[in-house]
């Protein structure tokens, strides 16, 4: 591994390297002798799922772990040089100028209550890089460098007025603004929508080239790592479990963890999860819709009291087959958010109609709409907020029997247990609380509080988005195998059309509250009938990787 | 932007109606009156009927929706009443003890609101913990001082042993000083406590790491990132904060003698002269909703989040 023959010292070495948190009780190891390197020019990914230690591992190299946390050992080397002991003023001078960093989530990564152009600025006065007058000159080209139209309109404004996209475009513009040696891209682009993703990717790529700058990619997505990065590390618990060029890796995986993420990322499997519909045995007969929706319209009065209305959704009609998964896919703003909310009757349609087994929605009111909602249930993305941390399981997967019927206690309980283990959730999980659960537990449980009142539908709203791959896959396996016993209808909603692509039969493709396509999977994947859906099918991450093997 | 100003305005009116109304009405549920217990006094010898007709003259028998209906149509039109113990205008004796109460209020506010800046932003930029842990427990201590024990206190150290503060004819900065650290005490400590969870909260944002990479020091980041971050959520806390600064201000007065309109409501209180009570109720109550107008609308300017019309997403 040691290459004393190249002309460079590596810009970063990283050898051995510990660290630890300590929770208050003592000192837990969450980073284990973790050794590599990344040479001038080189775009490393650190690859890992959520508890990997990856984040920890790229926060040392800034020097911004957090209060708790500590370096037990090893050498950070930025150049040649030890940095891993040094006081945080001597890392003042390294980083922003040496190392600097895009982070994770746009939306709460720029100060809100500062311009746009005060927090580009703020890296160049900091370094005295500029001063006075010049400053303002010298953040205009930068955001136009990255993108950003109408730049000095931009560095008025403030981060609210901006999209996620543009946001991020601002703090790539703040950490190329003194020509770095190395980026540290954590999870740049999770909160992003696929194409924007797409977009942000390429600019970290062309401004890499364009300086000669290295990168390292902190990614949970192996995906991305397999297109941007020229060598991948592995993260599991901490320890390295592989480490060697991104070709390599994914041809030819030595570690059993590796070849376990790559069959789990949905962006790399070209079959379907399932077999087609049409292939699968059916327990109905299979003309009968169970969702049926036509010309829903639902406008939405601006808050700012000019009167005027904005239209979230414009003349949407689809129809989902019993026993099938439908998938509504769109980017943020493309009205799939407010599709399901009327879908399960949370508002009404302003024009439009909507029938669910038979039943027309807007003949609904009070009580037979709430006696309604048994027949189509939610499972929502966010697992950590859509659960009541005071609750045990039990109480929270039995509250929606309590809320219809009154079945009686010995009853009740058989049947949340009956549901918790289908759900394969182990019988001591009835009485814990959410934080003591795993993020995929807590879906489970989420799926079993949907399924508990014995719906017809369930509509899973990004009810994967927020989970691991490898919990995503699982999650998924489960979610089809209740189909198949229980002949449930999904409504899936996604901006990942690598998951979509596996799990539906049908999929409905929104842009601007309109339907840009629709039909059977083959039929929106293998021939796209707008430029919308082939952009978003381009911009899954992967691709590179499908090309090669 | 025009309709959020036209509902703050809407609230700050039903408000001073309602404290009006309130008020009026505890202050005739109480038995007796001001009439009765100055006329009533054995040394001026009156007998009932004189008492009945002076009553009749203060309009004191009449119905009490028709006093009601009197009283609110003089407030309108800025007519305070007559105060019975004293015999003059209200008006005239809010005029003479207000000035005392603004500075003594004004100041107070001032030195709380820096109490409370010093107390979180020390504690946050201390290297040492226990001296963090030292400095955060102040306002806590602050918290549970009553506010006349503090006054007391405060006489009895720097007045009757240090001799710092003269308590017999002290000039008129002097008189304040006392006064002003006792009001400023209670209300320095919520404040403080509502900061330096705020900053906490702020610096755990990822903006913060963010200024960090960028090689901003902690000061730096304190300064130009978290102060202003977290003072925003601070600033409602001081508006309603601004009622205990009334209350505070009758005790302290009391304690320390002085003459504004703590001291006006204490002795009111004593004699149940009902017009004075009324109009210092309808006075504190307009401050309050003066103050807390002021901090609603300062709030788009201080925050750009609240000033755009607010562009509908779905």
């Amino acid at each position: 591994m040691n290459s004393s023959i190249t002309p460079y010292p590596p810009v970063l070495e990283i050898e051995n390297l510990s660290i630890s948190y300590n929770d208050g009780v003592a000192h837990r190891r969450v980073v284990h002798d973790v050794s590599f390197r990344i040479e001038p020019g080189e775009v490393v990914a650190l690859v890992g799922e959520s508890g990997s230690g990856k984040t920890t591992t790229a926060q040392s190299i800034i020097g911004l772990l957090s209060a708790n946390g500590r370096i037990e050992g090893g050498n950070i080397k930025l150049n040649g040089t030890d940095i891993s002991r040094w006081s945080d003023r001597q890392l003042d001078t390294v980083r922003g100028a040496k190392i600097s960093l895009v982070p994770q989530d746009p939306a709460s990564s720029l100060n809100p209550v500062k311009t746009i152009g005060a927090q580009v600025g703020e890296i160049l006065r900091i370094h005295g890089a500029a001063s006075g007058r010049d400053v303002e000159p010298q953040v205009i080209s930068l955001l136009e460098r990255v993108g950003l139209s109408e730049p000095a309109l931009r560095a008025r404004q403030y981060p609210h007025e901006l999209s996620g996209g543009m946001r991020q475009r601002v703090l790539i513009a703040i950490a190329i603004a003194l020509k770095p040696q190395l980026i540290i891209a954590d999870e740049p682009t999770s909160a992003l929508d696929v194409t924007v993703q797409k977009r942000i990717l390429d600019l970290i790529d062309e401004l890499r080239t364009e300086y000669g700058t290295s990168v390292l990619l902190v990614t949970h997505d192996l995906g991305v790592a397999a297109d941007r990065a020229d060598r991948l590390v592995v993260l599991q618990g901490g320890r390295i479990q592989e480490l060697g060029a991104t070709k390599v890796v994914l041809a030819a995986p030595r570690s059993a963890y590796t070849r376990q993420l790559i069959v789990d990322a949905p962006s790399f499997s070209a079959v379907a999860r399932k077999a087609p519909a049409t292939a699968r045995e059916k327990p109905v007969p299979s003309d009968d819709d169970v969702v049926i929706v036509e010309g829903l319209v639902q406008d939405f009065v601006r808050s700012d009291g000019d009167g005027k209305s904005f239209r979230a959704v414009d003349g949407l009609s689809f129809r989902v087959r019993r026993g099938t998964t439908h998938s509504i896919v769109g980017e943020s703003g493309s009205g799939k958010t407010t599709t399901i909310r009327a879908i399960v009757g949370f508002q009404k349609p302003t024009a439009g109609s909507i029938e669910i087994d038979g039943t027309d929605l807007s003949q609904l009111r009070g009580e037979t709409l709430r006696q309604f909602r048994r027949k189509i249930q939610l499972v929502y993305q966010n697992p950590y907020g859509s659960l009541d941390p005071r609750q045990a399981v039990f109480d929270i997967v039995a509250e929606p029997l309590l809320n219809f019927g009154r079945l009686a206690r010995p009853a009740r309980e058989e049947k949340v247990r009956a549901i918790l283990n289908r759900v394969g959730l182990p019988e001591a999980a009835l009485s814990r609380r959410p934080h003591a659960l795993s993020g995929g537990q807590r879906q489970r449980v989420a799926i079993a509080r949907a399924l508990v009142l014995d719906p017809d539908v369930v509509v899973l709203d990004e009810a994967v988005s927020a989970l691991d791959v490898t919990v995503q896959a699982r999650i998924l396996d489960l979610l089809d195998e209740l189909q198949r016993d229980l002949g449930l209808t999904y409504l899936f909603v996604s901006h990942d059309l690598a998951v979509v692509r596996q799990i539906s039969d049908t999929i409905s493709v929104l842009k601007d509250g309109r339907l840009v396509d629709g039909g059977t999977v083959e039929d929106v994947f293998e021939r796209p009938g707008s430029d919308y859906t082939r952009e978003l099918i381009n911009a899954i991450p992967g691709q590179k990787r499908a090309a090669l093997v | 932007m025009s309709g959020y100003l036209l509902n703050r305005l809407g609230q700050a009116l039903f408000v001073l109606w309602a404290a009006f109304t309130i008020s009026f009405v505890l202050l005739q549920a109480m038995p007796g009156d001001a009439v009765l217990i100055k006329f009533q006094n054995p040394e001026l010898g009156l007998n009932p009927q004189q008492i009945a007709d002076i009553r009749a003259s203060y309009a004191a028998d009449s119905a009490i929706w028709v006093q009601y209906l009197q009283t609110i149509g003089r407030f309108l039109t800025g007519n305070f009443g007559y105060s019975v113990q004293a015999g003059v205008p209200v008006s005239t004796m809010l005029a003479a003890h207000l000035p005392a109460t603004l500075k003594l209020a004004s100041l107070g506010f001032i030195l709380a609101a820096v109490f409370a800046v010093a107390i979180a932003f020390v504690s946050s930029l201390t290297p040492f913990a226990w001296l963090r842990g030292a400095i955060q427990s102040v306002p806590s201590l602050f918290i549970s001082i009553p506010t006349f024990w503090l006054g007391i206190m405060l006489i009895q150290i720097f007045s009757f042993r240090l001799k710092l503060v003269p308590v017999i004819n002290p000039g008129p900065w002097q008189e304040l000083i006392l006064p002003v650290i006792t009001l400023a005490v209670p209300i320095a400590a919520p404040l403080a406590q509502v900061l330096v969870r705020n900053i906490d909260d702020v610096l755990t944002r990822p903006f913060v790491a963010v200024a960090r990479a960028k090689g901003a020091t902690r000061h730096w980041v304190l300064w130009r990132h978290v102060a202003k971050n977290a003072l925003l959520p601070t600033l409602t806390i001081a508006g309603v904060l601004f009622g205990e600064l009334i209350a505070g201000a009758v005790v302290t007065e009391t304690v320390f003698g002085l003459n504004g309109i703590g001291g006006l409501t204490e002795r009111a209180v004593g004699s149940q002269d009902a017009a004075v009570l009324q109009a210092i109720v309808v006075l504190s109550a307009l401050a309050f909703v003066i103050i807390n107008l002021i901090v609603d609308l300062l709030f788009p300017v201080l925050d750009p989040r609240l000033r755009t019309k607010a562009g509908a997403t779905a």
